[in-house]
C-alpha cells in the first residue's frame, strides 16, 4: 500500500485488473483478521455443552441451546441477565439524556450568550477530555462511597455524564458555529426570552449534533466496564459487562454460555452504531482537518 | 463561533469580544444559569476527584514502596511498549488503511462497513473472546495451527513475552479501525484541487503522498498520536481481559496495576501512587495536545 491510493479518483483504478486483484486480496486478509475474534464468539456460542473443548474450526453440531439458556436465565451466572440488560439500558439512556441536556446548556451559554470566561471554560473542558478515565477510578470510588452512592445506578450515570460532557461541549460548539447568531438576535427583537430561544430555536437547529452526542454517550455508558465493576456490586444492580466479567472468576466457566450472553449484549450497540453511522461520522469529521 | 463572526466583520468583533458592555446584563445572568449544571459536575466530579487523588497518592512513603516493588519496573516497561510501539504502529497502519479504503472500488463500502466492527462492538465481549481464542489448549488459534501444520501452537498467554505481544496485537485489532475512520475523514477533507494542481505540476505516485497528503495530514496525525497515547495510558480493559495481568503479573500496565493495588491489595494510596508516577509523562502530553489543538483548530 502506498501513495497510489491517495491520489484523486481519476488517477486510481488505472492500475487495471492486477491492482484490482491486489486490492481484493488485501480486503480478504483484512476481513479475515477483523472477523476472527467475532467468528470465535459465534463458534463457541453455537457449540453444545462440552464440545467447547473439541478443537473444531467450525461448528460440527449446531445448537441454539446456549441462547435458550441465556434467554430463560437458566444458569446460576445468568439468574438476573435481563435485569442487568435493563440496568445497562437505563444507564445508557440516562447518560445520553443528561449529557445532551447539560452539554447543550453549557455550550449555549458559552457560544450564544457569550459567557464571560467562556473560552477558558471550554479549554478546561478540553483538558478534562484528555484525562485517562481509569486514572480517576480510585478517588471516584472513595468519593461516591462518601456520597452514599455505591451500588446505585446513579453512580454510573454520573460517571458517564462527567466523561461525555466535555466531548459534547466541543461537538456542540463546533456545530453551532454553522447557525447564524442573527437568528438569536432576531428572536430577541421579537420578544423571545433566553429560555425560549434555547428550547424553541437552538435545540431544534442543533438536532443532528444532539443525536450524535446522545448516541456517543449511550454507547460510552453501555460499554463501560471498570467503573461499573467498581461502583456497582449486587447481582441486581450490575450492568451486563460486569456480569460477563464474573464468568472469568472461576476456572471451569461455561464459555459457550458466556459467549452467547456476550453476543446478545453486543447486538444493541451494533444496531445503534450502524443505524446512526451517518450522524456519528458528521460529529467526528466536522473540521477534522483545518490546520 | 468566534471564527465565524470574525470572518464576517473582523475589526468590530475583535475589539468587542472579551469586553462586552454592561447593557447585556440579563443575558449574562442567563449565561451563568445555563452553565451552572456543567460547572457543578465539573467541580464535584472532576476537580474534587483529581485533587483528592493527588492528595491520596502524593505520599512519599507510598511512592517509595511503589518504586521498591520489582513489579513496578516490569509494569512501566509494558506501559511504554504499549505507548510507543502500540500507538505508533496503530497510527501508521490506520494511515495506510485510510488510503486503501478510499480507493473507488464498488465493493469498498462493504469492506469499510465490516472493518469498523472491532471498534463498534463493546470491548469486553471481544476481549473475552480473544482470551479464549489464545488459550494454548483449546483456543481457536492453536486449533488452526494444529489443523494445518499438525504442530502444537505455543501457550500464547502462558509465556510473558508472547502474552505481552498478544496484548499489543489485539490492542491494534480493537483500535486501528477507529483511527482509520478519523484518517479517512481527514483525507476526504483535503481539497481535490490540490491533487489536480500537483498532477499538473507533474507529481506522480509517492510524490502525491509526499507533497500533498503528508503535509495536509501531518498535524492531524500528530494530534491523534498524542491523544491516543493519553488514552492508551488509561487503557484498563485490554490487559485486564486478555491476560488479566498474567502470567505471574508480567503483563500489567500502570492502569491495571493501580486498580490492582487499590482494590485487590487494598491500598488506595499505593494505587494512586502508580497513577501519579505516570504524571511526568501525562502532563507534557496533555499540555502539548491542548496547545496544538488550540493552535490548529483541529477537533475530533
Amino acid at each position: 500500500m502506498s501513495a497510489a491510493e491517495t491520489a484523486p479518483a481519476h488517477a486510481v483504478g488505472k492500475g487495471g485488473i492486477g491492482a484490482h486483484l491486489a486490492a481484493l486480496l488485501i480486503a480478504l486478509l483484512l476481513l479475515f483478521w477483523t472477523l476472527l475474534p467475532i467468528y470465535n464468539m459465534i463458534l463457541v456460542a453455537l457449540e453444545p455443552g462440552d464440545s467447547v473443548f473439541s478443537g473444531a474450526l467450525w461448528p460440527e453440531t449446531f445448537s441454539l441451546e446456549n441462547f435458550r439458556i441465556v434467554f430463560t436465565q437458566d444458569h446460576w451466572y445468568l439468574k438476573h441477565f435481563w435485569l442487568q440488560m435493563l440496568n445497562s439500558l437505563i444507564v445508557g439512556l440516562a447518560a445520553a439524556f443528561f449529557t445532551v441536556l447539560i452539554g447543550s446548556m453549557a455550550s449555549f451559554s458559552i457560544q450564544r450568550l457569550r459567557l464571560r470566561y467562556g473560552t477558558l471554560l471550554s479549554n478546561t473542558a478540553l483538558l478534562s477530555y484528555a484525562i485517562p478515565l481509569s486514572f480517576l477510578a480510585i478517588p471516584f470510588y472513595n468519593i461516591l462511597h462518601n456520597y452514599g452512592l455505591l451500588d446505585n445506578l446513579w453512580a454510573l450515570i454520573i460517571v458517564a455524564v462527567t466523561f461525555a460532557t466535555p466531548y459534547a461541549i466541543f461537538i456542540f460548539s463546533q456545530y453551532s458555529a454553522s447557525i447564524p447568531i442573527e437568528l438569536d438576535e432576531a428572536a430577541r427583537i421579537d420578544g423571545a426570552s433566553v429560555p425560549q430561544i434555547y428550547f424553541k430555536l437552538y435545540m431544534p437547529l442543533m438536532r443532528p449534533a444532539l443525536v450524535a452526542v446522545g448516541t456517543y454517550a449511550l454507547l460510552l455508558a453501555w460499554n463501560e466496564y471498570l467503573y461499573a465493576f467498581l461502583l456497582l456490586s449486587s447481582e441486581t444492580t450490575v450492568t451486563v459487562p460486569v456480569a460477563l466479567g464474573y464468568f472469568l472468576s472461576s476456572d471451569d466457566s461455561p464459555w459457550n454460555i458466556l459467549m452467547a450472553a456476550a453476543l446478545i449484549y453486543s447486538i444493541p450497540p451494533l444496531v445503534i452504531y450502524y443505524a446512526m453511522r451517518r450522524h456519528m461520522t458528521t460529529g467526528l469529521t466536522v473540521g477534522s482537518v483545518k490546520g | 463561533m468566534a471564527k465565524a463572526t470574525s470572518e464576517r466583520a473582523p475589526p468590530l468583533t475583535r475589539s468587542d469580544t472579551g469586553r462586552q458592555p454592561r447593557k447585556l446584563a440579563p443575558e449574562h445572568l442567563w449565561g451563568v444559569v445555563f452553565v451552572l449544571p456543567y460547572i457543578a459536575i465539573f467541580l464535584l466530579f472532576v476537580v474534587y476527584p483529581v485533587g483528592y487523588g493527588l492528595w491520596l497518592g502524593a505520599d512519599w512513603t507510598k511512592l517509595q514502596a511503589l518504586f521498591a516493588d520489582p513489579l513496578y519496573y516490569r509494569t512501566a516497561v509494558n506501559t511504554l511498549i504499549l505507548l510507543l510501539v502500540g500507538v505508533n504502529l496503530k497510527m501508521f497502519i490506520a494511515l495506510l488503511l485510510s488510503g486503501y479504503l478510499l480507493q473507488p472500488y464498488k465493493w469498498m463500502p462493504f469492506v469499510f462497513m465490516l472493518i469498523v466492527l472491532p471498534w463498534a462492538m463493546p470491548a469486553i465481549p471481544t476481549f473475552i473472546s480473544v482470551r479464549w481464542m489464545l488459550n494454548g489448549q483449546w483456543g481457536l488459534i492453536n486449533n488452526f495451527i494444529w489443523t494445518f501444520w499438525e504442530i502444537e501452537g505455543p501457550g500464547w498467554l502462558t509465556s510473558p513475552s508472547l502474552a505481552m505481544g498478544s496484548v499489543v496485537t489485539f490492542y491494534l485489532w480493537k483500535w486501528v479501525p477507529f483511527w482509520t475512520v478519523i484518517f479517512v475523514a481527514g483525507r476526504t477533507a483535503i481539497p481535490k484541487e490540490l491533487y489536480e494542481a500537483a498532477a499538473i505540476d507533474g507529481a506522480r505516485g509517492l510524490q502525491m503522498f509526499r507533497f500533498v497528503t503528508f503535509p495536509m495530514m501531518a498535524s492531524l496525525y500528530l494530534i491523534c498520536t498524542v491523544l491516543s497515547m493519553i488514552w492508551t495510558l488509561g487503557d484498563y480493559n485490554t490487559v485486564r481481559f486478555i491476560t488479566g495481568g498474567g502470567p505471574v503479573l508480567s503483563t500489567h500496565v500502570l492502569a491495571t496495576l493501580g486498580i490492582r493495588d487499590a482494590f485487590e491489595v487494598g491500598d488506595p494510596g499505593l494505587g494512586m501512587a502508580a497513577v501519579i508516577s505516570a504524571l511526568p509523562l501525562l502532563v507534557p502530553l496533555v499540555a502539548f495536545l491542548v496547545w496544538k489543538m488550540n493552535k490548529e483548530h483541529v477537533q475530533l
